[in-house]
């Protein structure tokens, strides 16, 4: 609902100065937020590489449907290290995506979650790397160990 | 009479060299803003904004920025100093990293005009659009109108807002998206959403219910880290959503 409210935009800036020159908001420095602003912004690039690889796992996975054995060379191409690798990357994403999301969820719905987003950042980390890690181990004597 | 003489030595202020680079823009001469060094000597006690005073007073009076009160309160020198934003005013220069130069930028978001000095016209028009005063039907009383402690407290953090804009421009959606609210217009709504003696709740909640109001918010935290009055903001921010989702204030 907005009828009736009158808001002037953000941007562009008024102009009520006279002057023909467009003043603009420069970049500067980086912005050094905390633990919320980093989250967020790994939040962000974790949900867009899980869609694109979500996107080409419905495409791949598909394929079983056009013909098995086309499915079955596409899935043997992926056997090679460099996808091993790629692998160990996207369950890092979907772990930390999936328990700062469990923390988002709190922050929006538990009274206290805003004042306690800190800490449970922190917890995020730590079930991340605890996951992590032997996951990487297990997942990498795999790849290279044949 | 030794012990006079010794009193100041006792008392002395620690003195230091202190670079600042500022973030310099005359929309006279310069097509793009750009960084200039001061190394001015300052001592232990001094702020941020008695650095860029000095800088000011005594090397480039050229220099332009806003500041008022000087002590907290006008909410006039809200800038980023490295790299956060800060009140130049509240920010003492023992407790900055002083063997780097200390960054001073203009707030993001807003457009620079000149400096340090930004044009606040969008901040306040967000701030204006939310209602940000006493809505009540029927008669006035002919006395105070009465509230509990508690029903009080329920909004007493958004009430020490001095409208820096140090949230609002520390909000990565605001810098992005001019056309949300930013924080500081939801804080301003908040003081009056819980406020047991205002009636104008509903009004305000639909108007932040507004695409750009507080669903724009993604809990950053920025705003929160930011505020030199300490107030929490997500959490004032997290309180008009449930509300809005719950229907009940």
């Amino acid at each position: 609902m907005s009828g009736g409210r009158a808001r002037t935009p953000g941007r562009p800036p008024s102009q009520s100065e006279g002057s023909t020159f467009v003043p603009k908001a420069p970049a500067g420095t980086l912005y050094r937020g905390r633990e919320g602003m980093w989250s967020w912004v790994a939040h962000r690039v974790t949900g867009i590489g899980i869609f694109f690889f979500l996107f080409a796992h419905i495409l791949d996975t598909a394929l079983v449907r056009v013909s098995p054995e086309a499915y079955n060379e596409v899935i043997d191409t992926y056997k090679n290290p460099i996808v091993g690798l790629l692998e160990v990357g996207l369950v890092a994403a979907v772990v930390f995506h999936a328990f700062n999301g469990l923390r988002i969820v709190l922050v929006d719905f538990w009274s206290k979650g805003p004042r306690y987003q800190k800490h449970m950042f922190a917890t995020v980390l730590v079930l991340w790397v605890v996951l992590m890690v032997p996951f990487t181990i297990r997942h990498l004597s795999h790849v290279f160990g044949g | 009479m030794t012990a006079v003489a010794e009193a100041p030595v006792a008392g002395a202020i620690p003195s230091f060299q202190v670079t600042l680079r500022l973030r310099r823009f005359n929309p006279e001469t310069d097509t793009e803003p750009r960084w200039e060094d001061h190394t001015v000597t300052m001592h232990g006690t001094d702020r941020v904004l008695d650095a860029l005073h000095k800088i000011k007073w005594e090397i480039d009076g050229s220099l332009t920025f806003r500041r008022s009160c000087a002590h907290g309160i006008c909410g006039s020198d809200a800038m980023r100093i490295n790299g956060r934003n800060r009140l130049a005013c509240k920010t003492l220069l023992k407790d900055l990293e002083l063997h780097k130069p200390i960054t001073v930028e203009p707030i993001k978001g807003l457009a620079v005009l000149k400096d340090l000095v930004v044009d606040m016209d969008p901040f306040f028009e967000a701030y204006k659009s939310v209602l940000p005063f006493l809505i009540t039907s029927g008669n006035e009383p002919s006395r105070e109108r009465r509230q509990s402690p508690e029903d009080r407290a329920r909004y007493d953090d958004t009430t020490k807002c001095i409208m820096c804009a140090a949230c609002t421009t520390s909000c990565p959606v605001y810098w992005s998206d001019g056309q949300y609210f930013g924080p500081q217009a939801i804080v301003g709504a908040h003081r009056f959403i819980f406020d047991s003696r205002d009636e104008g709740a509903e009004q305000r909640l639909e108007i932040l219910n507004d695409r750009d109001g507080v669903w724009r918010c993604r809990t950053t935290f920025n705003c929160t880290d930011a505020c030199p009055r300490g107030i929490e903001v997500t959490k004032a921010i997290q309180e008009v959503k449930r509300a809005l989702l719950f229907r009940r204030v």
